[in-house]
Order: structure tokens, then C-alpha cells, then sequence
């Protein structure tokens, strides 16, 4: 337990450890320990901004969404507006049809009587004629009577 | 295992003294002498000045590797343990030392790893390398460096000097006289009280010598003697038989704690003075 020059063998290992330490060991360490520092602070900063963002894009997104989403209402109410105005516009042009070939059908049948109506007057004036002419055979010739005749006919 | 340190004739005496007795090499008579150096101030304790240099060697090591590789990106596991430990002892530093310079974070450093694996020699079985020694011919080995006076002293020297070298190169010469002399009793600078003035001034100075001589006494001596005893216990455990096994066990679970709070105190301790010496009181 004597002091001897151990002491001094000591003091002299511990400076040159610690110069070593101080020149090689010390500073690259803290270096790298510092630059992952800033270098995590930095990460940490831009995740915070690409949240920032996304929520941003989020938003904006529903917007986008829900305007489509109105505009799709719009649409589909004026689709529907559409299809119940064509149908209406149908159902009158049926109508209106109808009543047409109603009143084009009407008109034949009129004319169809009309035309039976002349013939049958015809007819019915020439059996006048002849049953005239069986009566006024004796008596009377057909062609001096024929101007009374056609008179009659048309009065019929 | 008493029995087994080698001599027929052996007591549990000896068995202490063999394993307290540094591997010495001192110059007697104009020859190199081994182990017949007592009292001898210019002598060597070899075993001492091995352990520590090649711990110190470990330390370096270690560290300069990490050092080396140290980038800022992704760190090994190597990398990062060598990391947290540089980071705890940087942020001791700061919360004491608040100067610039560049010395005393990486002095601190040394100070703390160097000293623990120094202590922590105190772990190894006493007997297995000195009974290693005895094998390839070397008659002591005293494997902790910190239960060694001479190696305790030698760094809190090596301190002193430090504390010695900032006081001056942050308060001049003449600061560092009047640290040692105007303080604690200011002595009087007119009047009748002029005459008194040497006696305070010699009275600062004895009062503040001593306290400047204790530091590096006190930081020494606290190591020594908490290794020290330490290492004793563990000497006195192994001559217990088979029943040294759960009492070694229990006593180096105790030592850890011992080994890393010594470790750290003087290198606490060390700052502290070192921060001491660069401000004003």
C-alpha cells in the first residue's frame, strides 16, 4: 500500500486516455447523436405537415363528394321531372290521336251514308220512275215528263 | 479454496496478505528487482498499472469503434448502447457544467467507463486469475486496479492538476492567488484594521489549501476504500467453503451497485470541481 510511481504510471495513462477520448471518441459520437437529432426533429416536422395535408385533401374530398352527390339529386329529380312530362306529352298525343281517327272514322261513316243515301235515291227515284212509268205507260211518255222527274228526284 | 492458493503451510492470514500484495518491480542495488520493493518510492506495482492500462485499452476500444462507425443513421445495437452511455454522461455534464470547454464532457467520460471496468474486476472470482498467475509463474496478482491506493490517487492527482490548470486559465494567476488568500474572511483594506490584515491572509491561505488538497484526498479515498473493503469481503467470502457460493453471489449482487455508483460519483465529483474551479464564488 506504499505510494510509489504507479501514481505517476497512472496519472499519465489517464491523460493520454483522455486526450484520446477528447480527440476521437467525443465528437464523432456527439456529431452523430446531434445530426439523428435534427434529423428526427425534421421527420417528426414533415409527418406533422403531411397529416396537416391530408386532413386537408380529406376535406376537400367529402366536399368534391358531396357536390357530386347534388348534382346526381339534381339530375335524377330533372330525369324524373322528364320522364313524367313525356309520359303527359304521350298521353295527350294519344288522345288527340284518337279523337282524330275518332272523327276521321266518323267522317267516313258520314260519307259512306251519305254516298248510301244518294244511291239508294237513286234507286229509289229510278223504281219511282219505273213504277211511274209502268203506271204512266199508257198515258204519259218518259221523255216529255223527264224535266217533273228529276225535279222530284231531287226533292227527294 | 483456501487450501488450493498454492503453500502446504498456509493461513487464512497469508491467504489475505498474497492476495493484498501487488506484483511489484522496483531497481535495488543497480538490478531490476521483483517483490522486494517495499518502501521503495520508485517502484512499480505492475499488476496494477496492467489491469489499468489494458481496461483503459478496452475502453478506447470499445468506444472508438463506435466512434468510428458513428453516422446519423440507423445505430447498430452496439452503436446505441455506446450512444446512451455517451448521452447520460453528456447530460450529467450539462446540468453541472455549464462553460465551454471541450475537455470536460469527454474527461468525464473516461473517468466514469475507465473506473467502472476497473471496479468491476471486483466480479471475478478473487482466486481465478491470481491461480492463473500461479500456474504461469507470477507469485501475486491483484486484479482490481481501484483497491490499489497508487492508481486512485493517480487520477484524482491527474484531477488536481486540472482543477489547478482551469482556475488559472479562467482567473488568471492572480485570481487564483486571490482565491486562495482573500477568502473565506476578507481582510480589511484600511483603517487600524491594516495590521491584522497578514494574519487573515495567512489564515485564508492554510484554511483554503487544505480545502484545495482535500479535494483530490477525499475523491481518491472514497474509491480506495469502498473498493477496497469491498474486494476484502470478497477475499474473506472465499475462505468460507462451499457456503461462499450464495454469499459471493449475494455480496456481488450488493457490489454492483458499490461498483457503479463509485464509478460515477468520482467522475460527479470531478466535474463538479472542475466546474468549481472555472466560476466565481
Amino acid at each position: 500500500m506504499d505510494i510509489n510511481m504507479t501514481l505517476l504510471g497512472q496519472s499519465i495513462a489517464m491523460l493520454v486516455f483522455v486526450w484520446f477520448c477528447m480527440k476521437f471518441i467525443w465528437p464523432p459520437i456527439m456529431n452523430a447523436i446531434e445530426e439523428r437529432q435534427t434529423q428526427i426533429a425534421d421527420g417528426l416536422a414533415a409527418a406533422e405537415r403531411g397529416q396537416q395535408s391530408l386532413d386537408k385533401a380529406q376535406a376537400e374530398s367529402e366536399d368534391i363528394v358531396g357536390d357530386a352527390r347534388k348534382q346526381a339529386t339534381t339530375i335524377l329529380d330533372q330525369a324524373h321531372a322528364r320522364a313524367s312530362e313525356i309520359v303527359a306529352e304521350g298521353k295527350t298525343d294519344g288522345a288527340k290521336e284518337r279523337e282524330r281517327q275518332v272523327a276521321a272514322a266518323v267522317a267516313d261513316v258520314e260519307q259512306e251514308t251519305n254516298r248510301a243515301r244518294e244511291e239508294l235515291r237513286g234507286q229509289v227515284s229510278a223504281i219511282a220512275v219505273a213504277s211511274a212509268e209502268k203506271i204512266l205507260r199508257r198515258e204519259i211518255d218518259a221523255t216529255t215528263h223527264e224535266d217533273i222527274l228529276s225535279k222530284l228526284a231531287a226533292e227527294l | 479454496m483456501a487450501a488450493e492458493s498454492g503453500h502446504e503451510t498456509l493461513t487464512s492470514g497469508d491467504y489475505i496478505a498474497h492476495h493484498l500484495h501487488n506484483l511489484q518491480v522496483c531497481r535495488a542495488d543497480g538490478e531490476w528487482v521483483w517483490n522486494h520493493c517495499a518502501g521503495n518510492p520508485m517502484a512499480l506495482n505492475v499488476d496494477s498499472m496492467f489491469f489499468s492500462v489494458l481496461l483503459g485499452v478496452v475502453f478506447i476500444w470499445i468506444f472508438g469503434r463506435a466512434a468510428k462507425k458513428a453516422s446519423a443513421g440507423t445505430p447498430g445495437k452496439m452503436q446505441a448502447f455506446v450512444e446512451i452511455v455517451v448521452d447520460f454522461i453528456d447530460s450529467s455534464v450539462k446540468d453541472t457544467y455549464h462553460g465551454k470547454s471541450k475537455l470536460i464532457a469527454p474527461l468525464a467520460l473516461t473517468i466514469f467507463v475507465w473506473v467502472f471496468f476497473m471496479n468491476l474486476m471486483d466480479l471475478i472470482p478473487v482466486d481465478w486469475l491470481p491461480e492463473v498467475g500461479l500456474m504461469i509463474g507470477i507469485p501475486y496478482l491483484k486484479v482490481v486496479p481501484t483497491t490499489d491506493v497508487n492508481i486512485t490517487f493517480g487520477m484524482s492527482i491527474a484531477v488536481f492538476f486540472l482543477v489547478i490548470f482551469y482556475t488559472v486559465k479562467s482567473k488568471g494567476v492572480l485570481g487564483f492567488v486571490k482565491e486562495l488568500t482573500l477568502h473565506p474572511i476578507a481582510p480589511p483594506t484600511k483603517g487600524a484594521g491594516l495590521i491584522a490584515a497578514p494574519f487573515i491572509i495567512a489564515f485564508n491561505f492554510i484554511l483554503e489549501t487544505v480545502a484545495l488538497l482535500a479535494k483530490p484526498l477525499s475523491l481518491s479515498l472514497r474509491l480506495f476504500g469502498n473498493m477496497f473493503a469491498g474486494e476484502l469481503i470478497f477475499i474473506l467470502i472465499a475462505m468460507l467453503g462451499i457456503w461462499q457460493l450464495p454469499l459471493h453471489f449475494a455480496w456481488a449482487v450488493f457490489h454492483v451497485l458499490i461498483v457503479t455508483l463509485q464509478a460515477f460519483i468520482f467522475m460527479m465529483l470531478t466535474v463538479v470541481y472542475l466546474t468549481l474551479a472555472q466560476e466565481e464564488h
